[in-house]
């Protein structure tokens, strides 16, 4: 019978303990600098919107919300206005800026729906109805949507890589602390909470999920 | 310092650690969920505005009125039309499930040649002129071998435009075989046509009668009627009664106030059992009886000879022989007789599922109308013209062309044998495969059902159609007959096209409705109309001439002329100014009155019997008593199967109860009773054999089925359309053999003798 096991190394040939931990600590140390810094960056891919509008100076123009975001006659939510509804307006440019220009050149000229990147855009297992929010409940479109109907610029849209929907949805803080920068987030949860705290019920599965 | 295999765990392990401590894994799972919801090939529903049509819906002959909802040009959803006079908002699953014919793999995409043997899948796509090509030189083949009548046609309607154009082909090319699908229309418009001397369909008044006493009528159980049922049902006043005589609780049974289970096939002797009460007790509407109609008394004919009449027959008919035949109660016939009778506006009904039905029961239930003095009333049987529209003249034929169409019906109808009858495909099997060398039958366009699946006895048929060269089908759906064909001619699915809908089976207002395309067509198909025209203008000179015109869009808007903008606006027209004729004008008979001995009525040479409804039981081949089939095999239909040619949609097949099909395999109800006499018990696996097939089935214990009886929907068990239709449970149709009524030749094979045994 040979004197060591084969199996093991000899004593004197082994790492110490220090040494064992210190790597562990690497592996902690790295792991996390990836986890909090670089998976985020990783994870959103940050896209510039077709067209640089102005919410500001159409709201000056064409009054509120409703004004280009309403209720159809079958009470759905229009959403975003398509070409159709734009082109009422600029079926030719009316101000010198760039944007319209493009606008109306590449977009109206070519009959070509505008692709927008919208930020609170749901995946469609997820039924919501605008009307029972902001008819229904009389919300304001801002309690979810933030001031970006104020705003004189669109901001740029992170999209994440792997679900492909925009980062306001989970929020910007990857925690999900604090409050959210625009408006509300709008993760299931997110939902559920409002829904305890105004009606006290989370609600149930089939009300969104039909 | 030494680094060794440890230091690399503790790393991981480290690494590891720290990433639990990050969002990584978390909002990884969320992530990879949300995406894995998200798939490409995941069909998502069009966003956007919803803009509402409206349109007929043409899965079935119910002619119920549709709204379809679409988003852009995807439609996106059905549902009943409001304001509709059929339907009245109502719909059944089978239209709403349509869309999933529209956008689902069963279309046929584009003409189709078969390359490989029949039935086994192969095929060539082929352009639409050369497919049109193909089936005219095939026609003119025949016609120059002066063999034109070796052509046969089936269709779903002889009276919208597009069986009138296969009419006139076949009448212009000269063959006399033009075959409507069967369905309870023919013993019921038969009847009518004796009785009354009208050609006409029998519409129900059911939403203003009080009594209703259906015969076994699926009221709320066939697509056929369930559309105009549920408003109708559920708007009757409350003190209404539904009274259903039908062996299995079905839905109709089970909505009714009064269900009556009666041996299957003796309803017609029940008929004249209620008929012999409604007379002994003097209950009948005497003034009808006396001035308005013929052959109640018995009378002389014009030789001399006394001729029984109608009372005489019933005398046969006493409560208590009927009670015994139909296994009813002789007080509840008593009762439920002079209810009838004694109602304000009785109605009694009849068109049996599967089978086209008996003349004689037809004549029967009539006769109950006749005898409570409510033919043309409200809330009575009404005679329904045929559409005004088809009056296009008549054209010019060549010798060929009379010769051929002189020639017998290959289905036998209006010959010696069956002098009466007008469509007859269940026989076409028996001519074919009882011929000689020669094959009978050359050609067959298949524009209407599905014959491979519905004609009893599904073997029989398909050794009959081996025998038949050509086979074309204008089906829009790989169905079994398409699948069997030589060529495909695919019509547009009906969201898709125009088609005129003739007056739903039972309505009692003559209403035409219009299918018009609500979205573009899908697929490379050809509306049938269109093809029929395209073949007649590659014929010979006589047969183009029938045809003056551009396509069958000019066809349909010459035909309805100045109403055709109306019609194209409402999608229905209901003729305003019919009212039902009065007694005085309403019976064209050779006696101009109703004629409860209907002279008209031609009897087989052979037959022994007289005119008169001498209603027997209707007989199942075999014997009764035999410890081989001891049991009856009685087929069902359900609002919820699709029970003809064209299959279950998925989304029904969903909503059907896993009592009823499981797995893929189909269940039979049996009554506990006849559970315990088999050794059977709830969930088994059993054998099912009938005198024509074998099927494997599983057993369902039910109490609302008669004993003795083996009751399985009607529908399934289809082997064609696609993966997701295909495979389900087993064909009813298949079990069955076709049952030729003696007097008529119309098929009353309701059922065949069957066993079941433990598999």
């Amino acid at each position: 019978m040979s004197k060591h096991d084969n199996q093991t190394a000899p004593a004197e040939t082994r790492a110490s303990g220090w040494v064992i931990f210190v790597f562990f600590l690497i592996g902690l140390v790295l792991s996390m600098l990836s986890g909090w810094i670089a998976f985020p960056n990783l994870l959103y891919s940050t896209k510039e919107q077709p067209i640089d509008f102005s919410h500001q100076v159409h709201k000056e123009q064409v009054g509120d919300c409703d004004s280009c975001h309403y209720f159809r006659d079958d009470g759905s939510f229009s959403g975003a206005p398509g070409l159709d509804e734009c082109s009422g307006c600029h079926s030719y440019q009316m101000s010198d800026d760039p944007d319209e220009e493009k606008f109306v050149n590449e977009y109206v000229g070519e009959d070509k729906e505008v692709p927008w990147h919208i930020y609170a855009e749901q995946p469609h297992n997820v039924f919501f109805s605008h009307a029972a929010h902001v008819k229904g409940a009389g919300m304001q479109c801002s309690t979810c949507h933030g001031d970006i109907g104020e705003s004189d610029s669109l901001r740029e849209y992170q999209e994440n890589r792997i679900s492909g929907y925009s980062r306001d949805i989970w929020g910007n803080s990857m925690l999900r602390l604090g409050e959210a920068e625009h408006g509300r987030r709008h993760k299931m949860n997110d939902c559920a909470q409002c829904h305890l705290e105004e009606t006290g019920s989370k609600g149930e599965c089939f009300q969104c999920h039909k | 310092m030494k680094i060794d295999r440890r230091c690399f765990l503790s790393l991981v392990i480290g690494g590891a650690v720290g990433t639990t401590l990050t969002p990584v894994p978390w909002k990884l799972t969320d992530d990879i969920a949300i995406w894995s919801q998200n798939w490409p090939w995941t069909p998502v529903p069009e966003d956007g505005p919803s803009k509402y049509e409206n349109t007929v819906c043409a899965m079935c002959q119910g002619g119920c009125g549709i709204t379809v909802r679409k988003i852009k040009q995807r439609a996106v959803k059905i549902e009943g039309m409001s304001g509709h006079p059929v339907n009245k908002g109502s719909v059944c699953p089978m239209g709403i499930s349509s869309l999933q014919y529209l956008y689902g793999p069963s279309r046929v995409k584009s003409p189709m040649k078969r390359t490989g043997k029949r039935g086994e899948g192969k095929w060539e796509k082929i352009s639409w002129d050369d497919a049109i090509a193909e089936v005219s030189d095939k026609l003119k083949e025949l016609r120059n071998q002066e063999e034109p009548h070796k052509v046969a046609c089936t269709a779903d309607s002889d009276r919208n435009t597009v069986g009138y154009l296969f009419d006139r082909f076949l009448a212009a090319y000269g063959s006399p075989n033009f075959i409507r699908t069967p369905s309870s229309e023919d013993a019921n418009e038969l009847a009518l046509y004796l009785a009354q001397g009208r050609n006409a369909t029998v519409g129900w008044d059911i939403e203003n009668a009080d009594f209703i006493l259906s015969f076994g009528v699926p009221l709320m159980d066939s697509p056929d009627s369930a559309g105009r049922m549920f408003s109708a049902y559920s708007a009757l006043d409350e003190k209404a009664e539904l009274v259903q005589i039908e062996p299995r609780l079905s839905d109709t049974a089970a909505q009714s106030k009064r269900w009556i289970p009666a041996k299957p096939g003796t309803e017609g002797v029940l008929a004249l059992g209620l008929a012999h009460v409604i007379v002994k007790d003097k209950l009948y509407d005497s003034d009808f009886v006396k001035n308005y109609s013929s052959g109640f008394e018995d009378s002389e004919d014009e030789d001399g000879n006394t001729r029984k009449g109608f009372k005489s027959l019933l005398e046969d008919y006493s409560p208590a022989s009927v009670a015994e035949t139909t296994g009813i109660d002789k007080a509840k016939i008593i009762t439920l007789a002079r209810d009838f009778a004694g109602a304000g506006r009785p109605l009694a009904i009849c068109g049996r599922p599967i089978v086209q039905g008996s003349v004689d029961e037809a004549l029967a239930i009539h006769a109950l109308n006749a005898l409570v003095g409510n033919i043309n009333k409200k809330g009575g049987m009404v005679a329904i013209p045929e559409p005004d529209y088809l009056g296009w003249s008549e054209m010019q034929r060549d010798e060929t062309a009379s010769k051929g169409r002189q020639q017998p019906r290959i289905d036998g109808a209006g010959t010696d044998r069956f002098p009466n009858a007008r469509h007859l495909l269940h026989r076409l099997p028996e001519e074919i495969n009882s011929a000689g060398d020669k094959a009978p039958l050359q050609v067959l366009l298949v524009a209407g059902g599905n014959p491979l699946y519905t004609i009893p006895d599904t073997e029989a048929a398909k050794k009959a159609f081996d025998r038949i060269p050509f086979i074309v089908s204008f089906s829009p759906f790989m169905d079994e007959t398409a699948e069997y064909a030589d060529l495909i001619l695919p019509n547009h699915h009906f969201l898709e096209r125009y088609e005129d809908i003739p007056t739903p089976r039972g309505y009692a207002k003559p209403v035409t409705g219009l299918a018009r395309p609500v979205v573009d067509p899908q697929h490379d198909t050809m509306h049938t109309g269109d093809a029929v025209i395209s073949i007649a203008k590659n014929m010979d000179e006589f047969i183009r001439e029938a045809f003056p015109w551009d396509d069958y869009r000019d066809f349909l808007e010459q035909t309805f002329s100045d109403r055709w903008k109306s019609l194209e606006k409402e999608v229905y027209s209901v003729r305003k100014d019919f009212t039902p004729a009065d007694w005085e004008d309403a019976f064209d008979t050779p006696s101009k009155k109703y004629e409860f001995y209907p002279t008209s009525r031609q009897m087989p040479p052979d037959s022994e019997r007289d005119r008169l409804p001498a209603c027997r039981p209707l007989e199942i081949p075999g014997d009764g008593d035999s410890k081989e089939l001891p049991l009856l095999f009685v087929p069902y239909v359900s609002v919820r199967i699709a029970e003809g040619a064209i299959a279950n949609p998925p989304f029904m097949t969903k909503t059907v109860d896993d009592t009823v099909i499981k797995e893929g395999e189909v269940f039979v109800e049996i009554n506990p009773e006849t559970a315990k006499e088999n050794d059977l018990s709830e969930g088994d696996s059993a054998v099912l054999k009938t005198s024509s097939a074998e099927a494997r089935v599983r057993v369902h214990l039910f109490e609302g089925i008669m004993p003795g009886l083996v009751a399985m929907p009607a529908g399934l068990g289809h082997t064609a359309f696609s993966d997701y239709i295909s495979g389900k449970g087993e064909n009813a149709y298949s079990l069955l053999e076709a049952v030729s009524d003696p007097a008529s030749g119309l098929n009353t094979g309701w059922g065949s003798r069957a066993s079941l045994s433990r598999a």
